[in-house]
């Protein structure tokens, strides 16, 4: 159940899992496994969910409301009874996006002390 | 696969349910990718994985549903409020309880192996425990096998001076066996050895920790000190570790016992006390069987000293008196009694918030929770509750235990406060994990059971008439919560006459005439040291200065000394024999013997002993006239029944006495045992160094002055008589007498409380039961007030359950009272198990307690407004 009026700042930092599975998730919905596999892509395999912290992020992320489950499914030959596929939400998006700014920050800050590569 | 699937069962159940397939999908997608070492890697990771994982998960719902408890609770802050005090009513008697139970009963003592420490009697008929001469224990020591080591010691009053005032100091001589055979070390210096035993060795003691710090300033320089006791020079050879107490807690200091060849003339010289060691791999019974031989054998070797003398061995943990046991037992039944009448409750109040609560559950139900998601935060929510009851618990025992501490008898060698130890904390811990559980996951359990959504249809039970009603709806559960009732007034009952049988016994003991008046006398010790006084003269001189100053004190009437106050000390007793009577030690299933003191003229005056015939002793009974010998009515009409006893003569520790005077009983032994008749001897007739233990000490003051008052003049009479004179023991004779039943004050006082509690919570139970009962018959009640049901009726409706209720649990409940009385007999005085004075009051307070139950419940129903209760519908 998603706490009332949330505010995306309160949820933040992000741990690394939420926001790769909500990174997974911004362009097209996904079922578990495909969130696994495409942030092992992204990362060039340096990161492998395991299923147990995928699952247990995905429940968190549901109670909070980042993510939905969505009951559309794709044409049955590429479906798989078992799967659940999972879309971000509005909310999803905007603590993605606070996350990342967070990130950012951080970033230019390093880089203004020398610990970043980048410009000044 | 398989092993895989076992493995998720360590998250929880919706966890698993919602995401079980897919896991196991993913799973084996990974498994077709591994190869070869790969596979043994994968599992590995798997498995510490779905360990890290299933905690984590389990953490998540916790704090999840602990957010929720918090809610739920914070809305219902009666309900919360009520649970946790019962639980901490429950918790907190029975952690203290405990505490006390553990500390003197069941803990092992403070020593080396103390489950092989045995104490040894000698036992006489009529007295299982009389302490051995020195010889007899010479005797047993030599001719045991059983023992590995055997030590013996006595208690020996001392007077210290030249640190301060002067002190008078509990000191115990102990032989130097004894304490390595206890294990003790010295915390500064060293134990006694054997070369400090040997008569005419230079004098040196061992200091206890309490007396090290307030006397010597817990200086480490004391080791190698010299000190004067009774005027006799002693070396300070070491200080004891602060846990160390033997043989009681009031031992202050110890010296060698020292036995000379003198010591060992005479069996009949009963003083020490003696601990033995057994061997390992011997048991008690053994050792029992061997005394019992080397007993015999001593009988026949000396048949005059030593007939009819056998021997005694207890475990020193058993050391304890029946009576003090007894107490504890019957104050942990109590406490057991309120934990189940709390946890009766408990199950009640949450069975009732679980009807109520029917509708959430079902909402939560239908929103997609499972079963096990359900209990799981009722079982939260109920353990939250027995935490915070027990930690309020534990902190109410932590306040209450020294308020118990009254009953640690003083004769264990152990401290005086119980304190509320981890072993006492696992105790509470395991007590409210149990009410916790037990009446928290039963409860949830039946509540989850019928979360279905009849829950949602709003007046599912109202439709039919109260029987329908009641089967549709919470019929088992009614009986149910009526059965745990029932079962708290039965428990409620057991305790209120428990408690009612043993007020009755104290008030009996109280009422107990003590056969002299103490009130208004006001006591002290002044203990002569020896050889200082060792001459008769000597202390009569002081006596005669003192008592003489004393008495022309404004307001004190009357002044006198005594070997020893009755009830502080209560043997004293010697055989007596009479010329033309036959001599036997058991006479008529009695012991032939007296309790014997010396006293100065006046001290029957001073403690209102009424003198019945003949005279007191007199300052004109000195050693060259004729033994008087003034004697209590008990022991003329034991020896000389309807005859004239004045100038009889007998024979009495070593001398013909003849009777000058007959005065009232009084109770040496305290007010709940038989006493010896007594036997008071003139204080001058009294041989040089004959019997300077009993060389009079105590100095009992009758007075209309306040102790404030009297005390400082008394004092000051004292120095002035002999400056090195300490005074030890100020106490008025009300106080002692009130001693006597200290122990059982305190625990009456306790199980008063205990009962009150219970009375309490039956009391709660049954409102709570009908209250609930009212509310969920409103309907029916307006119906039947509109069709013109009177309010009488109603009531009578309402008050009927009640009582019956209480029956119910009355009955068994006078049944279980009689049997726990049975059981604590021994502690009743005399009050019979059945006292139906007691069975009435306590049937009474439970009338009372129904009805006062029932009031509010039925004025509701009363109250109930038939349009609006109808149009809830």
């Amino acid at each position: 159940m998603p706490d009332s009026t949330p505010q995306p700042g309160a949820l933040l930092p992000l741990p690394p899992s939420s926001f790769h599975i909500l990174l997974a998730l911004a362009d097209e919905d996904r079922h578990g496994y495909a969130i696994i596999q495409d942030v092992a892509a992204r990362t060039g395999g340096a990161l492998k969910l395991s299923a147990g912290t995928l699952y247990r992020s995905i429940q968190r992320m549901l109670e909070q409301g980042l993510i939905v489950e969505i009951l559309e499914r794709p044409a049955p030959e590429f479906d798989d009874e078992r799967r659940r596929y999972y879309r971000i939400a509005p909310f999803g998006t905007a603590v993605a996006r606070a996350e990342a700014r967070r990130l950012t920050q951080l970033v230019s800050m390093a880089r203004a002390r020398g610990l970043a590569p980048g410009r000044a | 696969m398989r092993a895989y699937r076992a493995l998720l069962h360590l998250y929880p159940a919706s966890f698993r349910a919602e995401y079980g397939e897919e896991m196991c999908a993913i799973f084996a997608r990974q498994r077709r990718d591994a190869a070869g070492p790969a596979v043994a890697t994968l599992w590995a990771a798997t498995f510490f994985e779905v360990l890290r994982n299933a905690a984590a998960v389990h953490w998540d719902i916790l704090q999840q549903d602990l957010r929720y408890t918090a809610r739920s609770l914070g809305r219902t802050p009666g309900f919360a409020l009520t649970a946790i005090v019962v639980t901490a009513l429950g918790v907190g008697a029975n952690t203290a309880a405990f505490s006390v139970t553990d500390f003197v009963l069941i803990r092992p003592l403070p020593f080396a192996e103390p489950e092989r420490l045995v104490k040894l009697w000698e036992r006489l008929p009529g007295y299982p425990k009389m302490e051995p001469s020195p010889a007899n224990y010479r005797d047993w020591k030599r001719m045991s096998t059983a023992f590995e080591a055997m030590g013996a010691f006595y208690g020996l009053p001392v007077n210290l001076v030249g640190h301060g005032d002067p002190e008078r100091l509990e000191r115990t001589a102990v032989t130097a066996d004894l304490f390595p055979m206890l294990g003790a070390h010295a915390l500064l210096g060293r134990l006694f050895a054997p070369a400090d035993d040997r008569a005419g060795a230079a004098g040196t003691l061992l200091l206890s920790y309490p007396l090290w710090q307030a006397v010597f300033g817990g200086d480490a320089g004391v080791v190698g000190q010299r000190v004067t006791l009774d005027n006799e020079p002693y070396t300070v050879i070491g200080v004891m570790p602060p846990d160390f107490h033997f043989p009681s807690r009031e031992a202050e200091i110890w010296t060698p016992a020292r036995f000379q060849e003198l010591d060992f003339q005479d069996r009949d010289n009963n003083y020490l006390e003696v601990v033995a060691k057994l061997r390992r791999g011997v048991s008690l019974d053994r050792a029992r069987a061997e005394m019992g031989v080397i007993a015999g054998q001593l009988e026949r070797q000396y048949p005059k000293e030593n007939r009819l003398t056998g021997s005694n061995v207890i475990r020193l943990r058993d050391e304890l008196s029946q009576q003090s046991r007894l107490l504890l037992v019957a104050l942990s039944g109590a406490a057991l009694c309120v934990l189940l009448i709390a946890c009766a409750n408990l199950a009640n109040l949450l069975l009732a918030r679980a009807l109520a609560r029917q509708k959430e559950l079902a909402v939560r139900a239908a929103m997609g929770a499972g079963r096990e998601r359900l209990v799981r935060q009722l079982v939260t929510e109920n353990l939250v509750l027995a935490v915070l009851g027990g930690l309020l618990g534990v902190l109410a025992a932590v306040a209450a235990v020294p308020l118990l501490a009254r009953l640690v008898p003083s004769s264990l060698p152990i401290a005086q406060a119980p304190s509320v130890d981890f072993r006492v904390l696992i105790f509470a811990a395991l007590l409210t994990g149990l009410t916790g559980v037990g009446f928290g996951v039963f409860p949830a359990l039946r509540a989850s059971g019928s979360a279905d959504l009849s829950g949602l249809r709003e007046g599912a039970r109202a439709g039919g008439g109260l029987r329908e009603g009641a089967r549709a709806g919470g019929g088992r559960k009614e009986r149910l919560r009526s059965a745990l009732v029932i079962a708290e007034v039965m428990a409620s009952v057991v305790l209120l006459v428990s408690a009612g049988l043993l007020i009755r016994a104290l008030w009996r003991i109280e009422a107990t005439d003590p056969g002299f008046h103490a009130d208004g006398v006001l006591t002290l010790r002044t203990a002569l040291p020896m050889p200082k006084y060792a001459v008769t003269a000597r202390r009569a001189e002081f006596y005669t200065r003192v008592l003489s100053e004393v008495r022309a004190l404004p307001g004190v009437s009357a002044a006198a000394y005594i070997s020893f106050l009755p009830m502080v000390m209560q043997g004293g007793i010697w055989p007596v024999a009479i010329d033309g009577q036959p001599r036997d030690l058991t006479r008529g299933g009695e012991s032939q013997t007296a309790s014997m003191r010396f006293v100065t003229p006046g001290f029957f005056a001073a403690m209102g002993i009424p003198l019945h015939r003949g005279r007191d002793v007199s300052d004109s009974d000195t050693i060259d006239r004729p033994f008087a010998a003034v004697v209590s009515e008990s022991f003329v009409r034991r020896y000389w029944p309807d005859q004239d006893p004045l100038s009889r003569h007998f024979q009495f520790a070593f001398h013909d006495r003849m009777v000058v005077g007959v005065v009232g009983n009084i109770r040496v032994r305290g007010l709940e045992r038989n006493s010896e008749p007594q036997v008071y001897l003139a204080y001058k007739q009294d041989p040089d160094g004959g019997f300077t233990f009993y060389g009079p000490q105590d100095l009992v003051v009758r007075s209309s002055a306040s102790t404030g008052a009297l005390l400082p003049a008394l004092r000051r009479i004292i120095r002035g008589a002999d400056p090195q004179q300490p005074v030890s023991d100020v106490r008025t004779m009300a106080q002692i007498v009130e001693e006597e039943t200290a122990s059982r004050s305190a625990q009456v006082r306790v199980l008063g409380v205990f009962a009150a509690i219970a009375f309490l919570l039956a009391g709660v139970g049954i409102h709570g039961l009908l209250s609930f009962a009212v509310s969920r018959r409103a309907q029916e009640i307006a119906v039947r007030i509109a069709l013109g049901a009177r309010s009488s009726a109603i009531v009578r409706m309402v008050l009927r359950q009640g009582v019956l209720l209480a029956a119910a649990g009355v009955l068994p409940g006078v049944a279980l009272a009689y049997a726990a009385g049975r059981a604590m007999q021994a502690l009743l005085a005399g009050v019979q198990p059945g006292d139906a004075p007691t069975f009435l009051a306590a049937a009474g307070l439970c009338v009372l307690m129904t009805i006062l139950g029932c009031l509010f419940p039925a004025l509701r129903a009363v109250r109930v407004d038939p349009i609006t209760a109808i149009r809830a519908e």
